[in-house]
């Protein structure tokens, strides 16, 4: 018995829908409603500010929070594995640790389109934040690359797990380090939690916080379907072999 | 609108490569249905599986 239907659900075609519908408010407002950052010098009356390449914030920012957010249900879905040793934990690990690489990269590719027209450098070997953040997404990429080496995928489980929690001891540092190391960052500190942006900008910022959530959530539900298929038929193609050779032991 | 092309590359970019995963995911989740008996496919069916 065999199915041609996909690893959607009603639900997750609902979470991809209003992501989609959600996505084009988004650009509709990033774009089109919002003002750009132009502010004028007291004293000379000069226009400065990051003019329309603010309008990146509404991506960069909810980029780093999802990364976040995938890297931390990456490392507790981990601890989960490591406790009940149960496949679903480890797909869900798998899932997330493979989304939130995806959305690092996101963040260190969006993060240097950004820096060029505000910093004039695409790229700051000296900044704190690139440097811990580049070092998540390796260590990230690491995880993946372990996941991969082995034909197994069940030896995997416990050695990723453990990289996992490791791996992600480096957020806290990548999210205070333009505190600790303030003058070694080109970075600002964080505007968001202290409210230092308009209304509208905020109403954007937090759309785009939360269509990212959206995305973030469908594409791990159908990455953690897929690793679950993968499993059952890598099961089923154990569990057919060792019929087979029963069947020739028979034979002989 | 100044810095255009940086906001091109920048949403463009992401844009197309989050749609390119998706895709690639629903391919290959739409592969392995095809391959798996369907009653493994919890979301598809009343949760028959054995717990692992």
């Amino acid at each position: 018995m065999t199915s041609s239907i996909t690893t959607a659900s009603k639900g997750s075609k609902i979470l991809g829908m209003t992501s989609i519908v959600g996505f084009a408010v988004l650009v509709l407002l990033a774009f089109f409603v919002t003002d750009p950052d132009i502010r004028f010098h007291p004293e000379t009356g000069e226009e400065f500010g990051q003019f329309d390449a603010v309008r990146l914030l509404y991506l960069h920012v909810p980029l780093i929070i999802v990364t976040y957010l995938a890297f931390v249900i990456c490392a507790i879905a981990s601890a989960g594995y490591l406790v009940k040793l149960t496949f679903w934990w480890d797909s869900m690990a798998h899932a997330a640790g493979e989304v939130g690489t995806l959305t690092c990269a996101l963040v260190l590719i969006t993060g240097s389109i950004w820096g060029r027209p505000v910093w004039n450098t695409w790229w700051e070997w000296g900044d704190v934040r690139v440097m811990s953040t580049l070092i998540l997404f390796l260590l990230f990429l690491g995880y993946l690359a372990l996941r991969g080496a082995f034909v197994n995928p069940q030896r995997a489980a416990r050695p990723a797990a453990i990289v996992a929690l490791i791996a992600v001891l480096d957020i806290p540092l990548i999210n205070r380090s333009v505190e600790w190391w303030e003058n070694r960052t080109l970075h600002q500190k964080s505007t968001l939690s202290e409210l230092k942006i308009e209304d509208l900008t905020l109403f954007t910022l937090m759309l785009g916080i939360l269509v990212s959530l959206l995305v973030m959530s469908w594409l791990i539900l159908h990455r953690f379907r897929v690793a679950w298929l993968e499993h059952v038929e890598f099961e089923q193609g154990i569990k057919t072999a060792i019929e087979e050779r029963r069947q020739m032991d028979n034979e002989d | 609108m100044t810095h255009l092309g940086y906001l091109l590359a920048g949403w463009g970019l992401s844009s197309f490569i989050v749609l390119l995963y998706a895709f690639r995911l629903l391919k290959r989740g739409a592969e392995l249905s095809a391959r798996v008996p369907s009653e493994h496919a919890r979301w598809m069916s009343s949760p028959k599986q054995n717990g692992r």
